[in-house]
């Protein structure tokens, strides 16, 4: 730098003395690095978050903009049923699942870190239902949940478990059940290979010394892999919790929040009335109302599982 | 700290299964049968019955579908391609998947090229307020689609895009950036910086430095967050479904769940062959660059 303005006067003029300065300086240089994200997160980020927010303190419709209705939207939530069960459903789809999500994938990635042959091909078999577009997937899981030709109805059949095909999708709590099985599906891969990662990193002398000294099976996890692991589990659950929360697709794909709204999702419910009906200002109301419950279900997930890590005040997290 | 780690990821797979291995002999085969290999096979035929059942299906002619005493629906005898040859010349298919291509191409390609410009002026230009950007994208990462994607309709009506797989390439770099900035922030802290200080030394400019230094030390990570974003694109479905309108711009999640649902029971075969051919350029993608693929995921989570 002072080399540089030392330099400028005597060599070139004024102008390109500035220009030579503003190149090598930092800030400017990483303002003109930043602009090509910065512009994309501001214009389809930031500014639709915001707009959203405003939205939904106004009565707009698809085709005109509406006017400022202050909370008019909220209250009108507030008194409609079908607005809580979205919302009480969407509570029970993400405990539900990430809890299950969690035990099947600890188990899961615990299985994977053992000895095995074709080790790596299980892996890579076991990320499959993650790679494989969810949509799809769900399209699937319809035609498996088929009232009529269901396979697993026709199996159950045979093995002379029922006497009739379960209606999936059509009974209210199967297809509460369904729809979570579909999601744990998809989603016990993910939480599988990243812990599995996390495994990987924890020194097998560890164990070694464990074993030695009389531990159990459950003692070495419990003393030696839960609190290693703490940190990872606390960032993958946080994710998982995210996605749980916010799911569409696979609830559009499969019922559209049928039968009688007992599957609709807060973000189904959203899509409903705002692109289906018109009613934007309604739609973004109950997408607005997610946040407070995103941000608690992140707070839980991240600092719950945080918290433990400091407690324990163990030197061993890397 | 954490980097150290994340650059390990590929590596550790290797090490994990040597030393494993050391404590192994202490068990038995039966005993692993029971706790290992019988619970693993249960797992895994869960979580690849559905792709089964998709192919399957996809080959099956109607009269099977329909008739589960006569034939075990297990499996297919005389199994059709007809499926698969009216899904790609009776329909608009191939105009979908291409359609679901160019857009994840062109978001790829646009989100990657801003992530490793801001990464590298995160990590190693250290501009003032670096670390508050940085958290900033972490946050961005963190903000999902499903409550974007109203104002997201009004917003791409009023830039006139709508209806336009323009609108996608453009709105997809929003999921794309943060992760992908995340993931290459983390390759990027793990280029020694003695290099970049010789090349200063020798005269060279951030550009040349950024081109013929740090990018071809990246490589690996340039594969992960394109391996990943590709896949993050082609699985994209609120967005698509709520800014694309006319059939022929559709891409393939679209298209399968609005254009083939029509009350037919022979429709089966059709949406099976649909999904079967929509998943597989993934899969075959995924295949080959399954340790890119598993370091991006995992990267990115332990940043």
């Amino acid at each position: 730098m002072t080399v540089v303005d030392a330099r400028a006067p005597l060599q070139v003029s004024a102008l390109a003395g500035a220009w030579q300065r503003l190149r090598s300086n930092r800030n400017w240089l990483g303002f003109w690095f930043m602009v090509p994200a910065a512009g994309f997160l501001i214009l389809f980020l930031a500014y639709p978050l915001g707009l959203g927010l405003w939205l939904s303190l106004t009565d707009a419709r698809i085709g005109r903009g509406g006017s400022f209705v202050g909370l008019e939207n909220y209250q009108w939530l507030s008194d409609d049923s079908v607005f809580w069960l979205s919302v009480f459903n969407t509570l029970l789809y993400t405990f539900v699942a990430s809890v299950i999500k969690f035990a099947v994938g600890l188990y899961l990635a615990l299985l994977l870190n053992r000895h095995m042959p074709f080790k790596a091909l299980i892996r890579a078999a076991v990320l499959i239902p993650f790679i494989v577009p969810t949509v799809l997937s769900a399209i699937a899981f319809w035609w498996i949940y088929d009232a009529q030709f269901s396979i697993i109805s026709w199996s159950l059949r045979k093995l002379h478990l029922i006497s009739e095909n379960i209606n999936f999708l059509g009974d209210g709590n199967w297809a509460r059940a369904s729809v979570i099985f579909a999601n744990i599906w998809r989603g016990v891969p993910f939480v599988a290979i990243t812990l599995l990662a996390g495994l990987q990193t924890v020194s097998p002398s560890l164990y070694e010394a464990a074993t030695l000294d009389g531990a159990t099976a459950w003692q070495r996890f419990r003393y030696v892999t839960y609190p290693l692991l703490t940190p990872i589990i606390a960032v993958v659950m946080t994710f998982s919790v995210l996605f749980t929360f916010t799911d569409f697709q696979l609830i559009w794909a499969m019922t559209r929040g049928g039968p009688v709204n007992a599957t609709h999702l807060m973000a189904t419910l959203s899509y409903q009335r705002a692109i289906l009906s018109g009613r934007l200002g309604e739609g973004a109301a109950i997408a607005t109302a997610m946040i407070p419950f995103l941000v608690a279900a992140i707070g839980i997930s991240w600092f719950g599982l945080q918290q433990r890590k400091w407690q324990q005040g163990g030197p061993n997290n890397d | 700290m954490t980097d150290a780690v994340a650059g390990h990821v590929a590596q550790g797979a290797q090490q994990g299964a040597d030393s494993s291995e050391g404590m192994s002999y202490l068990e038995s085969l039966p005993s692993r049968l029971v706790t290992l290999y019988l619970p693993l096979f249960i797992i895994l035929v869960v979580l690849l019955f559905p792709f089964y059942w998709m192919a399957l299906t996809a080959i099956k002619p109607d009269a099977q579908l329909i008739d589960m005493e006569t034939y075990n629906p297990f499996w297919v005898v005389h199994p059709t391609l007809k499926h698969i040859e009216r899904l790609l010349f009776e329909t608009q298919y191939p105009r979908w998947l291409w359609n679901t291509m160019y857009v994840a191409a062109g978001a790829t390609f646009l989100s990657i090229a801003a992530s490793v410009l801001a990464a590298y002026a995160i990590v190693r230009l250290q501009f003032r307020g670096a670390p508050y950007v940085g958290a900033a994208i972490f946050f961005a990462y963190l903000v999902p689609p499903s409550i974007l994607f109203i104002p997201m309709a009004t917003v791409i009506q009023s830039y006139g895009l709508f209806d336009s797989p323009l609108a996608l390439i453009l709105v997809y770099p929003t999921l794309l950036i943060p992760f992908s900035t995340w993931l290459l922030m983390g390759y990027f802290k793990t280029i020694p910086f003695e290099l970049e200080e010789c090349a200063l030394i020798d005269g060279a400019s951030r550009w040349q430095i950024l081109t013929r230094i740090v990018l071809p030390l990246a490589v690996p990570g340039l594969i992960s967050a394109f391996i990943f974003s590709f896949t993050l694109c082609w699985n994209e479905f609120i967005y698509a479904l709520t800014l694309l309108q006319s059939t022929q711009n559709k891409t393939v999640p679209v298209a399968i769940v609005n254009e083939f649902v029509d009350g037919d029971i022979y429709r089966w075969g059709a949406l099976m062959a649909g999904a079967l051919v929509g998943s597989l350029p993934l899969v075959i993608l995924y295949a080959f660059f399954v340790e890119h693929y598993v370091s991006a995921m995992t990267g990115a989570v332990k940043e």
